[in-house]
């Protein structure tokens, strides 16, 4: 795949602010002794409700959903930024999006007690941000500007 | 390889430089508020120290009288639940996973006693109770059970029976004087639903049987195990609320239940109710199983909305703040909403005044809106919502936080300080999300993932005590002022005037 100058910039530009974005919300909630899951998967709605219903429930689930939520974070963004794993970083990133997304789907009818930045119908910041690491995914970007770039040549 | 590859390569590696630079930014920030908050407050969000219980080898035996529903929720909060009541758990926990009240329940550890004797006038209450005494395994329906304890027919039986040490007395709050006296009296220990007394007068007597005959007396005000409340105490200590004017303690119900119209049970009848029994001092009256489930409604028996629920609110404004007997109360209000027959209230707001605090109690009750009005004490630097969290919130017009708000280390009107039973703990709120977060109450409510019935710790309190000595919490001169403040909440307001006490007589005036 060739780009032009421009489109490649874009693309890194793109990948390194999700990046920054992933990476400080996991260092946020590693710095926080206090931080849990628990109130945002309590608050869930939509079909999947009972789901995160039961992973609140269980200390030990919540605590190993925490610790993934929060390593997941910081590896993704690390990933993303340096172009280190890239494409499987845009996969596991999407995989965590849809998980907040249907936890707090934004479909008529549907309250939730966690404030909201924003009108969305539907369409959420979180669900563009998943649909952006898609458009990462096909457009590949850290084989050329990102660590990517040695592992591959090496192949 | 290339420099040009190295240099493409590493491109991006200078972001987390400025990454980590903007991170420390934020870090120094949000930790140079959290300091100067932490230094202004001087107080840890970490739940307050309770003492551990000394031994609990000695068996004790124990005595109910009154088992409708304060009753069973009294007794099976010492261990013994309806085996009933344990299927139903058992039967909601297979259908929905997060129920864990049974799981709970055969956790909650076992208080060593042994139920010898039950007591209550209508048939198949008599009966439950026994089953309930009886259900030392907390099985549910077929399950182990030890011997089936004595049912009394009257509560002087039940109360001088030899093999009884204690007493847990749960009948209408007529009945709590007389049966609390006669118990003090015999020497046994007693647990005592609130208010403690329906008359004036018994609450001198009570007070002197127990003082006298030495008996450990608990007072059912089991909001005395809140860990908020304690925490409140120590807020209030560290003057982070300025000096207290005034507190505002509500009630706000809207249900039929809430409003004492309790259902009639199916086997009620002049041949299943000990009617005569029933009345006891209370004015004569025919048979009525209305009156006799729905007691809370009539004066003849009931202490109405002043000694059912301000009770609880005064006596969680007296713990946390040591407010004793006012010096004069008014009260007003009416029946606005069930004009079922009642005679007591369901709307009444009874204002007391503390003039040698500076401060006025004012307590507010409805029975026909549930809107939430909360329990908050307002001092003239912050105010403190306090129920099982707790938070306290700067005044813009502080003198305190003056400097603090200019400087905008401070924000009025944002949580400065939440303790939550649980949490581990914020000391000094400082994030959006935290703030949001204490500001709706939304942190755990329950401790190390179990939730603590307060009435078992209330109860194990009073063993405790009975074992190794102290006083519990709501001891006999809580219940005291505890009583003769409800007595003049309700004085005011049938009396329609304003009631005094004289403190150095010790007389309602």
């Amino acid at each position: 795949m060739k780009y032009t100058k421009a489109q490649l910039g874009w693309l890194v530009i793109l990948r390194v602010a999700i990046g920054w974005h992933f990476l400080y919300e996991g260092l946020v909630k590693l710095v926080n002794p206090n931080w849990s899951s628990m109130n945002y998967l309590l608050d869930s709605g939509g079909f999947l409700k009972s789901f995160f219903f039961s992973l609140a429930s269980d200390p030990v689930l919540l605590n190993t959903v925490d610790l993934l939520n929060t390593w997941g974070l910081i590896l993704v963004g690390m990933g993303l930024i340096l172009g280190l794993m890239a494409r499987p970083a845009c996969v596991f990133g999407m995989i965590m999006l849809a998980f907040y997304y249907l936890s707090h789907p934004p479909f008529t009818g549907l309250k939730y007690d966690i404030p909201v930045e924003g009108n969305y119908l539907i369409i959420n910041k979180t669900l563009i941000e998943m649909f952006a690491l898609a458009i990462l995914f096909v457009f590949p970007s850290s084989r050329f500007i990102g660590i990517d770039r040695f592992i591959k040549k090496r192949k | 390889m290339k420099r040009r590859d190295l240099l493409k390569g590493l491109a991006t590696v200078p972001v987390l430089g400025l990454f980590t630079y903007a991170w420390f930014k934020r870090r120094s920030y949000e930790n140079y508020l959290r300091n100067n908050i932490l230094d202004e407050i001087r107080l840890k969000a970490t739940a307050p120290d309770f003492p551990e219980t000394a031994s609990s080898e000695k068996q004790i035996r124990l005595g109910i009288i009154g088992f409708g529903g304060r009753g069973k929720h009294l007794l099976r909060a010492a261990g013994f639940a309806h085996p009933r009541l344990i299927d139903d758990w058992k039967r909601s926990a297979l259908q929905n996973s997060a129920d864990k009240r049974y799981r709970d329940y055969l956790e909650q550890e076992d208080l060593n006693l042994v139920v010898n004797g039950v007591c209550d006038i209508f048939e198949p209450y008599g009966r439950m109770a026994q089953e309930a005494g009886a259900n030392i395994s907390r099985k549910g329906s077929g399950g182990e059970t030890g011997p089936v304890p004595k049912r009394y027919r009257h509560y002087k039986d039940l109360i001088h029976a030899g093999d009884i040490d204690a007493v847990i007395i749960a009948t209408p709050d007529h009945w709590h004087g007389p049966m609390a006296i006669e118990a003090a009296m015999a020497g046994k220990h007693i647990y005592l639903e609130k208010p403690m007394t329906w008359t004036v007068e018994e609450t001198y007597t009570l007070r002197e049987a127990v003082k006298n005959k030495d008996v450990v007396f608990q007072l059912g005000h089991q909001g005395r195990q809140t860990e908020s409340y304690y925490k409140a105490r120590e807020a209030i200590e560290n003057k982070l609320l300025g000096k207290i004017t005034l507190v505002e303690v509500t009630t706000n119900r809207n249900d039929p239940n809430g409003a004492w119209v309790y259902p009639i049970h199916e086997e009620a009848s002049p041949e299943t109710i000990d009617w005569d029994q029933f009345i006891g001092q209370a004015p004569y009256h025919p048979y009525s199983p209305e009156r006799f489930f729905r007691w809370r409604c009539w004066w003849d028996y009931s202490t109405g909305l002043s000694g059912d629920l301000m009770t609880h609110e005064y006596d969680a404004m007296n713990q946390v703040l040591d407010l004793g007997i006012p010096a004069s109360v008014v009260s007003s209000g009416g029946i606005y909403f069930f004009k079922d027959g009642r005679t007591v209230p369901d709307v009444l707001h009874t204002v007391m005044e503390y003039p040698h605090r500076d401060l006025s109690l004012v307590y507010s009750a409805t029975l026909a809106n549930n809107r939430k009005r909360g329990r908050v004490i307002m001092g003239h630097d912050a105010s403190m919502e306090l129920g099982n969290d707790l938070i306290i919130k700067a005044d813009p017009n502080s003198t305190r936080y003056a400097e603090k708000i200019r400087e905008g280390i401070i924000e009025p009107g944002q949580p400065l300080f939440a303790f939550s039973p649980g949490m581990q703990g914020v000391d000094a709120i400082t994030t959006p999300t935290e703030k949001y977060f204490a500001g709706r109450g939304l942190l755990y409510t329950y401790r190390g993932g179990k939730w603590v019935d307060p009435t078992f710790l209330h109860i194990k309190e009073w063993l405790n005590c009975i074992r190794n000595g102290g006083s519990p919490s709501c001891n006999i001169d809580a219940g005291f002022e505890e009583a003769i403040t409800a007595h003049m909440g309700t004085l005011a307001y049938r009396e329609n005037r304003k009631v005094h006490w004289d403190a150095v007589n010790e007389k309602i005036i």
